[in-house]
């Protein structure tokens, strides 16, 4: 209900500044114009759409892969993790956001320069996150595996890694918001579809209305796909006890 | 397997810088419960973690009156339940099992939740059951392992007072015949449970001369040698 409320308090609003404000039209429509824009390009906002959700969501599914792949790279194997835990830090002062345009002549102006994009925006969260919690098993209950004579690889697998999922879902948390992010820059720097490119294009014709419909619709996939992933990450760790609560 | 006596040699163990014990010696009677009690910081905890293999010590050895070698026959529990709050009771009772890759046997440890009175609950998550209980899922994922023998950090001492005298007994009986070395800081705990009580104290740490009590545990709270040996303990451990 409280989403609602607060939905309909900025709608009124947004609409009270248009109404009785002297701030021209084509800097910021009415919420009646940018509806009506919604309905009337439904379809070409709905193509774009689909475009920059399969982005947005392989570069999630390859950026949590590749997250997942070196964090345990890095708890199986010592020296991976003394090797490329430095370079995993440095990395981030590189604003990635700077690198589109360099992705865009490397991966094209087709979708996989925004997914290589995406990748790289979500990486170092996931593999953090993943990364801190095998660190940081309870060492009461390595010791109990010791002493039970186990494995190391049935270690890893069977205390370490379900142990460090709370910790892994934080970060995936954090990269499903960022991923939307990374496929919207992309887009603007050089694309031929998708909703940044709808932005840029509107933009460019003073559509302004059109670009309040693709931020509209941009906000919405971001909002679902958080909703979705935090909602599957809390049936999947159903034994955390839950203090979250959007 | 005939439960082996433990046998500890000249154990050494430094700890940046300091000597935390040295020389020490101490016999650890087969199929019986020894305790050992001590102040906190003593190395208690330390002994317990070299007998267990999970720590080396500086010098000396701890050997076994089989001569065989000693992994693969200790189970450990420690002051928390360390139940994988993931897995249910009944898969923290098999939890050897899969950490060493053999095939679990589901039959044997409904058997043992049994036992410890939680057959009704063995699909609990630990996040579901009271510490009491949880202690006794602790006590049957030792029993599944079939160690010969077990080692006990302060393992009760979370619990309420009631539930700690249960869980004593409900341990004592279901061990039996295992060679255990049981931490407390409980004297009276010491002298319910124990055949053999051993005082570490001083810095750098040295045993007292053991104490034997009379009559098999678990004892009664008001048996008189329980009563008596605990005062002398009290006056031990004061020194």
């Amino acid at each position: 209900m409280r989403p609602l409320i607060t939905l309909a308090v900025f709608l009124v609003m947004w609409w009270a500044i248009t109404a009785f404000t002297p701030v021209p039209l084509y800097m910021l429509p009415t919420p009646q114009s940018v509806a009506a824009a919604l309905w009337d390009q439904r379809g070409y906002l709905f193509d774009n759409l689909l475009v920059t959700l399969a982005e947005i969501l392989l570069g999630l599914v390859f950026g949590t892969m590749f997250g997942v792949a070196f964090a345990l790279a890095m708890a199986a194997w010592r020296p991976v993790q003394r090797w490329v835990m430095p370079i995993l830090v440095i990395s981030q002062a590189v604003p990635f956001f700077a690198l589109a345009p360099l992705l865009v002549l490397w991966f094209g102006f087709g979708m996989a320069s925004k997914i290589v994009m995406t990748i790289l925006v979500i990486f170092f969260p996931v593999t953090a996150g993943l990364a801190d919690g095998l660190r940081q098993t309870e060492p009461g209950w390595l010791d109990l595996a010791a002493t039970m004579n186990a494995t190391p690889s049935r270690v890893l697998w069977q205390l370490r890694l379900p142990a460090a999922l709370p910790a892994f879902a934080s970060g995936l948390r954090v990269a499903t918001a960022l991923a939307p992010i990374g496929a919207i820059i992309g887009e603007w720097v050089g694309a031929s579809s998708g909703l940044g490119y709808v932005m840029i294009n509107a933009n460019a014709r003073i559509e302004t209305d059109v670009m309040f419909a693709a931020l509209f619709l941009l906000c919405a996939v971001a909002v679902l796909l958080f909703t979705a992933v935090d909602r599957a990450l809390r049936k999947l760790l159903y034994w955390v006890p839950d203090t979250r609560g959007l | 397997m005939t439960p082996p006596a433990l046998h500890l040699r000249n154990l050494a163990l430094h700890y940046g810088g300091a000597t935390i014990f040295e020389n020490l010696n101490l016999d650890i009677a087969a199929g019986q419960v020894t305790a050992l009690l001590g102040p906190s910081g003593v190395g208690k905890t330390s002994l317990l973690r070299i007998i267990a293999g999970l720590e080396a010590p500086f010098a000396g050895t701890v050997t076994a009156s089989d001569s065989q070698p000693l992994s693969g026959r200790i189970a450990y529990m420690a002051q928390q339940d360390l139940l994988l709050p993931w897995l249910s009771a009944i898969g923290n009772v098999m939890l050897g099992a899969r950490l060493r890759g053999e095939p679990a046997e589901p039959g044997r440890a409904m058997h043992l939740l049994d036992r410890v009175d939680l057959g009704a609950r063995a699909d609990a998550l630990p996040a579901a059951l009271s510490g009491g209980m949880r202690q006794r899922v602790a006590i049957a994922r030792i029993l599944y392992e079939q160690r010969p023998v077990v080692l006990m950090d302060e393992p009760f001492s979370a619990l309420d007072a009631i539930t700690r005298t249960r869980i004593q007994d409900l341990a004592v009986e279901l061990l039996a015949g295992c060679t255990i070395l049981l931490i407390t800081h409980d004297p009276l705990e010491a002298c319910r449970i124990s055949h053999h009580l051993a005082v570490l104290s001083g810095a750098p740490a040295q045993l007292g001369a053991p104490l034997t009590v009379p009559g098999p545990p678990p004892r009664a709270l008001d048996d008189f040698s329980v009563l008596q040996t605990q005062a002398q303990l009290l006056r031990m451990l004061a020194r």
